[in-house]
């Protein structure tokens, strides 16, 4: 196991009080595996990705461990986690325009990055694995403003990674790319996967179809909790819990017409964080729910590395 | 022939003095019709934005025309009137110092200031329920409390205010969840039922596929090919189209790459000039883009 995570709580503390946006997530990833994480805004997905890495100054932890090949990972203490950053876990963030320092040329860019990390730069092995994802080495000479979105998104990646950390989060990395810039970047994460450059990863993102391109195993999360998981074939083929089939069935894919078959959204919203209700959390907009829904469902293992919060499923 | 661009042509002055320029639409020509849905399909920097802006008079086009029921489309209280836009950020359409309602009584002040109040507010409830929302949940609010799919469909139920017959919709559904996404989708869907012409704007193929009976497919300002949806997604002519169908991410296929296309369907048949119709309805440009 690459990395374990039990009973996390993370909540953001705001005027009118503590919002859980984690409420106990518990889940695993094995060496070589990527975690789809989907869920709709607010459910918590961004919340679990940043939680690993860094928490902002509204974030606090509330609860639960997180342990990378089998270290702890101090969450809480943002200065100790200076030494897992980078090395042991890193970030792509979702626009890599932010992420790049607009006033330096790339090659000096990185070049400052891991000097302050107390290493240097092996160059041959940087332009090796900027060719792997498209790059012409020219980039390197280059300003970010010189670059397209889908260029800039790469050369983040290969930054990221230079040092071949353990556990990737990648945080809706494709999100405001093009169709084919999408897919190219897609690939290029399962070959640094592939490549041994990153040992496991978690792939965060509102698009189920993408997910299930890249990932081996899916995770669904409504509102701070883990809805589904298991692997992709199975969420997209077989789903058990009612959100992740409605959430499958309201997805235009290529081919569904407006005349021909009328799509569904799932009605309602979101419980807030603030006061989560009592019971199962998607009970209000769940076609199926029932009496027993008033209790809070357990995440049970309905077939092997299946795991469903839902007294229906 | 509700809305039709002919040759329109959109040149921006870039650099310091304006000494640059970039074409960022070039000899654009489609129509819209009443009770249809066109959807314009290209990626960032296809011009594809700039085209609906044109349209809404929010920049003026460098050459072509493009006219509204047979009259110019000049910018005004008159047009506006029959056409309206709603854009991708619902957050930025709405000044968040005032109530997300503001939108409604700006509408009358400006376009009804005879009708009486009691029977505005009626017209405002009976807008809001065509739109599938609560009056009591989304009246009185700002815009912070509502959810973006709310804030979007507030912006439609203020454009059936008017007399509308042309919307502008450009990314409105990028911003939303997959759950809220579909039921946005749906009631553009239902507008066209009602008489009106919706111009879907949308990089998302999947979503353009589901929605409109025409596609356009823009690249770099020019229209690469355009046709009933069916035979554009059904039977792509151009690599490009091609490219960008293979690219979709599908749930329950993997990703293929398209063959390569060695000859030029639009060379192959002679034509020059605009674009060539490959079959009734169904136009494409050379596959070379710029000339073969």
């Amino acid at each position: 196991m690459s990395l374990q995570v039990s009973e996390l709580r993370v909540h953001y503390r705001t005027l009118k009080g503590e919002v859980r946006a984690l409420d106990g997530m518990s889940f695993e990833l094995a060496d070589g595996e990527i975690l789809g994480l989907v869920g709709e805004s607010g459910c918590g997905k961004s919340t679990l990705g940043k939680s690993l890495i860094r928490m902002d100054g509204r974030m606090h932890h509330v609860g639960g461990r997180v342990v990378l090949d089998g270290r702890e990972l101090p969450i809480a203490d943002d200065r100790k986690m200076n030494d897992f950053r980078f090395r042991e876990v890193s970030l792509i963030p979702q626009y890599a325009m932010s992420a790049l320092n607009p006033t330096r040329k790339i090659r000096r860019m990185v070049t400052e990055l891991l000097r302050s990390r107390g290493t240097t730069v092996d160059a041959a092995e940087l332009e090796r694995r900027m060719n792997q994802v498209g790059l012409p080495r020219e980039v390197l000479d280059r300003y970010p403003i010189e670059l397209s979105g889908g260029m800039k998104q790469r050369m983040v990646m290969v930054i990221s990674t230079l040092l071949d950390p353990s556990l990737l989060i990648a945080d809706e990395v494709t999100s405001a790319l093009d169709v084919s810039t999408q897919k190219a970047v897609a690939r290029a994460l399962l070959g640094f996967r592939d490549s041994g450059y990153v040992k496991s990863m978690i792939f965060v993102t509102h698009d189920l179809a993408l997910t299930h391109h890249i990932a081996d195993t899916i995770m669904v999360m409504y509102a701070g909790k883990l809805a589904e998981k298991a692997s992709a074939d199975v969420i997209v083929k077989a789903p058990r819990h009612p959100y992740t089939r409605l959430l499958l069935d309201s997805l235009p894919e290529v081919g569904v017409r407006y005349a021909e078959r009328r799509l569904e959204g799932i009605a309602g919203s979101p419980p807030s964080l603030l006061d989560p209700p009592k019971g199962c959390r998607f009970r209000d907009r769940c076609p199926l729910a029932g009496d027993e829904c008033a209790e809070e469902p357990p995440v049970v293992e309905i077939a092997p590395a299946h795991h469903v919060a839902c007294w229906k499923a | 022939m509700m809305l039709r661009l002919q040759d329109v042509t959109k040149e921006f002055r870039i650099g310091a003095f304006g000494g640059k320029s970039v074409t960022a639409v070039r000899s654009v020509s489609f129509d819209v019709v009443p009770g249809e849905v066109v959807s314009l399909i290209g990626e960032s920097g296809s011009g594809k934005s700039t085209i609906g802006r044109l349209i809404l008079g929010l920049n003026p086009a460098t050459s072509g025309s493009i006219t509204f029921d047979g009259r110019p489309a000049r910018a005004g209280k008159e047009y506006y009137r029959h056409v309206q836009g709603i854009f991708q950020d619902p957050f930025s359409s709405f000044n968040p110092v005032f109530k997300a309602d503001r939108v409604f009584t700006m509408i009358k002040e400006s376009y009804y200031p005879a009708v009486p109040e009691p029977e505005w507010a009626g017209r405002v409830r009976a807008s809001l329920r065509d739109v599938r929302l609560n009056p009591d949940q989304v009246l009185g609010k700002y815009p912070h409390q509502l959810s973006g799919g709310q804030l979007q469909r507030l912006l439609i139920a203020r454009a059936l205010l008017l007399d509308i017959k042309l919307l502008v919709a450009d990314e409105i559904t990028s911003m939303l969840d997959a759950s809220t996404r579909i039921d946005v989708l749906n009631l553009l869907a239902e507008l066209k039922t009602r008489g009106l012409g919706v111009l879907y704007i949308t990089h998302d193929l999947s979503l353009g596929n589901y929605l409109a009976e025409r596609t356009v497919v823009l690249r770099k300002g020019g229209v690469v090919e355009m046709g009933p949806t069916d035979a554009v997604f059904g039977d792509p002519l151009h690599p490009y189209t091609r490219e960008l169908l293979s690219a979709v991410p599908r749930l329950h296929e993997e990703w293929v790459d398209p063959a390569p296309v060695d000859s030029c369907l639009y060379h192959a048949r002679g034509a020059s000039g605009g674009l060539l119709e490959a079959e009734p309805g169904h136009f494409v440009a050379c596959a070379q883009l710029e000339s073969c």
